[in-house]
């Protein structure tokens, strides 16, 4: 019994390594992919306070179960358009950076995937440098480019 | 490191900080038996643990000390400052080699003979100690004690060590034979707390008797140096303390040590508790009836007492941050070679341990300041006619949510000329705007950065770095510091600071459709302006000000600040703005917002790294529905108004020099009464302003009466043409004198407005005081007293029994004159109102006043002859001005003109005092 569920243990331990998870993310119309063990929670957006005159980037500080967590808004991070119809039913990742609480907004919220190391790409060289910055390479999905978002890459330069 | 060690270091820098106080405290009064004992006591307990724990350095010091000390106690020699300094020297060492112990766990190398010299001569009783070098041997084992016979003198030997008959070996530095050490226990007081203590005292680190021995040294010191020193980590309070302390080793169960983190985490998920709470009493007061409701009270109250108790364990007596200031003053009196009390009152007041280790430093510094700046030397208080010590007072006391710290001396206060010079050679102010600035305006420049008025660095202070940097640290941390000083008499300090930095009081407002809030403490006042309001916005130079009572207010749009586009710049009599009159570095300041909307008790969270740039907030906070706003930092706006300052001041001093002085304006209450031009008073002579139904109106004794508030009150027209209503709702102007109340019937009013007036005397006319220009219209003003004395048959004559007291009035200004003698009468004095100070003091030749009320606008210097006149002398002397910053040094008090309850009342106490005299 125990022989065997060690065996399974390890069989699964051989089929995670080369895999990561990923929950995948819409940003306008790019697919992201940002690794399972960043992400703390995932919320829909309610009740965003404005913080005049921070930089663009930040979208607001919002209450999110008695903390306070100041939102990035990935869209402008990412040097994409605004939405036109503001951050209004805009999903958030909530993440723990440096002690403090960040969420990214971001467009919609998807899966969770798992993901073989094979599929991996590092980063093509005429990639826009402000995504090359914040994106460590792509994963090739069957009809679709997913890209790697760095939480820590993205909101280090923000809290620069 | 070892934990006993670690709490042993802990222990005894508390007992250390009690020494140094107590020391203090004892060299002031040598006699002190008590204050001896408790030192005795706390010594003796350091060392004992040190020979317990292994560390001879420190036990050999701690012993020598003890030693001279034991002197004192059993009366041997009487306690020099010399001594007691050798005392604090040794109690010095031992920090510093607990200090490294800290830093290292273990004992540093050094050598302490030549002080352990120094003190055992001392012991000897030689006058001057002299720290001759002494061969120290080996640290050697603890000595074995042994039952020995009572020994004479003991012999000194060659190496210049006493030969020890009962050890059978010479004595190492610092020791005392057994006997004599018997000796000056058995003829000190017998002292109950001691006596365990004092058997284990000879033999630190006995083989024989270890564990059981040191157990009792430190149990019943224990509670008595919790008591004192109120440790870093707040113990929980016991009432029965005092009790306990005589029970011996059980008090110690009776407070625990928490680490500090404990508490903040505790403190933390409290905040949060009240803020869910707040956020469900929202929700269920949105229901009519919810079966939650009975519940949520609960938990309401729960979470409130909870939050209380939290708070509590985070409060400490701020004498804690007090406990080093009396070594601090007494070091500092003797290098300076001044005699400096330190007067302490409110020790037991309590505040936040977080503000307490923020404000211990600026306090320091300012105690060091008072020191060195602030009071003469002996020499010169004798020549100023003072007594030759000096005194620093700290006083504590709540009020309303804050501590307010006094910091006062009673020495040379601050030299208007020279900061005035100061200030100019500085850059701070133009010479010219100077000038025109109040003397305690003046003073507030001490704390500009770089400002420092001592002439030489001393080794206490006067290094540049002065009350800018103690203005800061108070500010950072929500607080306010404010000064009074008088040349010759001494300078106080104020200093304003919130209880806890976790929960403060803030005012929300809205701008932009936004909320934001704004710490409390930082906000004077609130006033409407624009609209129907009586405080005008005026543009000046492109910067906008608000007239407010007898100052211009630099105005800045909250939005301004905030970098959004103002909503519209325009406030006028159709646009009508809040404006919140923010105080910040002593300058007062206007912020315009849209909306007011309450005041709420908010919990202050950080902003995260990410906003740290933005440099306008101070924090952010979730409000009772569950949305968080930002929280304004009061030093953002001051720096955005500091920019519009300039461009402010520029104006108001063409203004003034336009008018030649400080506007003085009246706020007066403009209505119609009969005919087309409008009328006024002065508004500080009317108490209400009702609207009486005139159906209710009777008639009798010639008059009309109308019952009002218990009591008939007469009414009179403002015009003789225009009667009274019969029907309908009548305007009446309320006065009261002598709780006496009369009304005066108008037809509207139109508004109140504040304006500088320009009287032109029209006395031709019963009732009529003159006609002004108010808000470009001629304007009659009326004459109230005239009025009173149509309704109140005995208005000016207020009671038989009280014979009148015989007043002066100096006022140039014919408007005031005739303003105030009324005013005066009413309230029982006979009144001589004269123009000038030599025509008051002829009045004052054929008849002593009780009081002599003066104007010091117009010429202070003049006014000033009647202080110094024999034909006045004992009687007080009341400045009056327009101004409440203006210089009254000398006078009785000074009284705002407008101020009519103040001016009655101050006159009343000079009147007094005339009589006592």
């Amino acid at each position: 019994m125990n022989a065997l569920a060690s065996r399974q243990e390890s069989e699964l331990a051989l089929a995670k390594a080369g895999t990561k998870e990923f929950v995948t993310v819409h940003v306008a119309d790019q697919l992201f992919g940002v690794e399972v063990i960043a992400i703390q929670d995932v919320f829909s957006l309610k009740g965003l306070t404005p913080v005049p005159g921070a930089r663009p980037e930040i979208a607001g500080v919002l209450n999110l179960r008695g903390r306070i967590v100041t939102a990035i808004d990935a869209r402008c991070r990412l040097g994409l358009p605004g939405r036109p119809q503001g951050y209004a039913g805009m999903m958030a990742v909530g993440v723990e950076y440096q002690g403090e609480a960040y969420g990214i907004l971001v467009d919609s919220v998807g899966e969770v995937l798992r993901l073989s190391d094979s599929d991996f790409e590092p980063n093509p060289v005429n990639l826009n440098p402000s995504w090359k910055d914040v994106s460590q390479g792509v994963y090739r999905l069957e009809g679709r480019l997913l890209m790697t978002l760095n939480i820590d890459q993205l909101l280090c330069v923000a809290t620069a | 490191m070892d934990e006993l060690l670690g709490e042993f270091i802990t222990e005894t820098n508390e007992f250390l900080e009690t020494v140094d106080t107590q020391l203090v405290v004892f060299e002031a009064d040598p006699t002190d038996g008590d204050t001896l004992n408790s030192i005795f006591r706390l010594v003796h307990t350091i060392k004992g643990t040190c020979g317990f724990l292994g560390l001879p350095r420190l036990q050999f010091v701690a012993h020598a000390g003890e030693t001279l000390l034991g002197k004192f106690r059993d009366g041997t020699l009487v306690a020099t400052p010399d001594q007691v300094q050798l005392v604090l020297e040794s109690i010095d060492r031992i920090k510093e080699i607990l200090a490294e112990l800290e830093a290292t766990g273990a004992e540093p190398e050094g050598d302490d003979s030549a002080l352990i010299g120094a003190l055992e001569l001392a012991a000897e009783g030689h006058p001057a100690p002299s720290a001759a070098p002494v061969p120290v041997e080996a640290a050697a084992p603890a000595p074995e004690p042994e039952p020995a016979p009572v020994a004479e003198a003991a012999p000194t030997t060659a190496s210049g060590l006493r030969w020890d008959p009962d050890l059978g070996r010479e004595l190492r530095p610092g020791e005392v034979s057994l006997a004599e050490l018997e000796a000056a226990f058995l003829s000190a007081t017998p002292d109950d707390d001691i006596e365990p203590v004092a058997s284990a005292a000879p033999a630190p680190a006995a083989a024989n008797a270890p564990i059981a021995s040191t157990g009792e040294v430190t149990a019943p010191a224990a509670p008595a140096v919790e008591r004192r020193a109120a440790p870093e980590m707040r113990a929980i309070k016991d009432d029965d303390e005092d009790a306990a302390a005589k029970g011996g080793a059980v008090a110690s169960n009776q407070t625990i040590r928490v680490n500090v983190e404990v508490l903040e985490t505790l403190m933390t998920m409290v905040s949060e508790l009240v803020l869910t709470r707040n956020q469900l009493m929202q929700m269920v007061r949105n229901t009519t009836d919810s079966e939650f409701k009975g519940p949520l009270q609960r938990l309401s109250a729960v979470t409130a007492e909870l939050q209380d108790s939290v708070m509590k364990t985070r409060m400490q007596p701020i004498g804690s941050a007090w406990k080093k200031l009396p070594r601090i003053v007494r070091d500092a009196a003797r290098d300076l070679n001044k005699k400096i009390d330190l007067i302490m009152d409110g020790e037991a007041t309590e505040l936040d341990r977080q503000v307490l280790e923020l404000i211990k430093d600026p306090l320091t510094h300012m105690i060091r300041n008072s020191c060195d700046h602030g009071l003469e030397a002996p020499a010169a208080r004798a020549a100023a006619g003072k007594s030759e010590t000096g005194s620093i007072r700290l006083n504590a006391y709540h009020e309303g949510g804050h501590i307010v710290i006094e910091v006062s001396d009673d020495g040379a206060g601050l030299s208007t000329a020279r900061i005035r010079d100061k200030a100019i050679k500085n850059g701070l102010v133009s010479e010219e705007l100077a000038w025109t600035m109040s003397d305690s305006q003046i003073h507030r420049f001490i704390f500009a950065p770089g400002f420092s008025t001592a002439a030489a660095v001393t080794s206490i202070s006067g290094r540049g770095v002065g009350m800018d940097v103690v203005r800061t640290n108070i500010e950072l941390i929500g607080g306010t510091i404010d000064l009074q000083s008088t040349e010759g008499r001494g300078t106080k300090f104020f200093i304003k600071i919130p209880l806890t930095l976790a929960i403060v009081s803030a005012l929300v407002v809205g701008s932009r459709q936004q909320r934001f809030a704004i710490p409390q403490l930082s906000i004077v006042e609130l006033v409407g302006a624009g609209g129907a309001s009586e405080h005008k916005v005026e543009i000046l130079n492109s910067a906008r000000v608000l007239r407010l009572r007898d100052r211009l207010l630099p105005l800045v749009d909250l939005s301004e600040v905030l970098g959004v586009p103002p909503r519209d710049p325009v406030i006028d009599e159709s646009h009508s703005a809040f404006v919140v009159v923010m105080q910040h570095s002593g300058q007062l300041f206007g912020v315009v917002v849209d909306e007011v909307f309450d005041t709420e008790e908010i919990v202050v969270k950080p902003l995260s790294k990410a906003l740290a740039d933005v440099g306008t907030f101070s924090g952010a906070t979730i409000l009772g529905d569950g949305s968080v706003i930002m929280i304004i930092d009061p030093g953002a706006v001051y720096r955005r108004v500091g920019q519009a300052e300039e461009v402010v001041e520029e104006a108001v001093e063409a203004v003034q020099k336009k008018r030649g002085q400080r506007p003085e304006t009246t706020s007066m209450i403009v209505f119609h009464a009969g005919g087309e031009q409008p009328k006024a008073v002065p508004l500080s002579l009317v108490t209400r302003l009702e609207e009486l139904d005139a159906t209710t109106f009777e008639q009798g004794d010639g008059r009309t009466l109308v019952q009002y508030r218990g009591e008939l009150m007469p009414i009179v027209a403002a015009d003789p043409y225009a009667p009274i209503a019969t029907t309908g709702v009548q305007p009446v102007l309320v006065f009261t004198y002598n709780g006496l109340a009369a009304g005066m019937a108008v037809d509207k009013i139109v508004d109140i407005v504040e304006e500088a007036l320009d009287i032109e005397m029209a006395a031709d006319r019963a009732g009529l005081l003159g006609v002004a220009v108010i808000k470009g219209k001629a304007t009659e003003v009326l004459d109230v007293s005239h009025y009173l004395s149509l309704a109140l048959t005995n208005w000016d004559d207020p009671g038989v029994n009280k014979p009148a007291k015989h007043i002066v009035l100096v006022e140039r200004n014919p408007f005031f004159r005739n303003l105030l003698s009324p005013l005066l009468r009413s309230a029982g004095y006979e009144v001589e109102a004269v123009e000038t100070v030599s025509a008051a003091l002829v009045c004052a030749e054929y008849r002593k006043p009780a009081a002599v009320l003066t104007d010091i606008d117009v010429d202070v210097a003049s006014a000033r002859r009647l202080l110094s006149d024999d034909r006045l002398a004992g009687t007080s002397i009341v400045a009056l001005s327009g101004s409440p910053d203006a210089d009254a040094t000398g006078f009785a008090s000074l009284v705002r003109k407008s101020d009519r309850d103040s001016l009655i009342a101050a006159i009343e106490n000079a009147a007094k005092l005339e009589i006592a005299a």
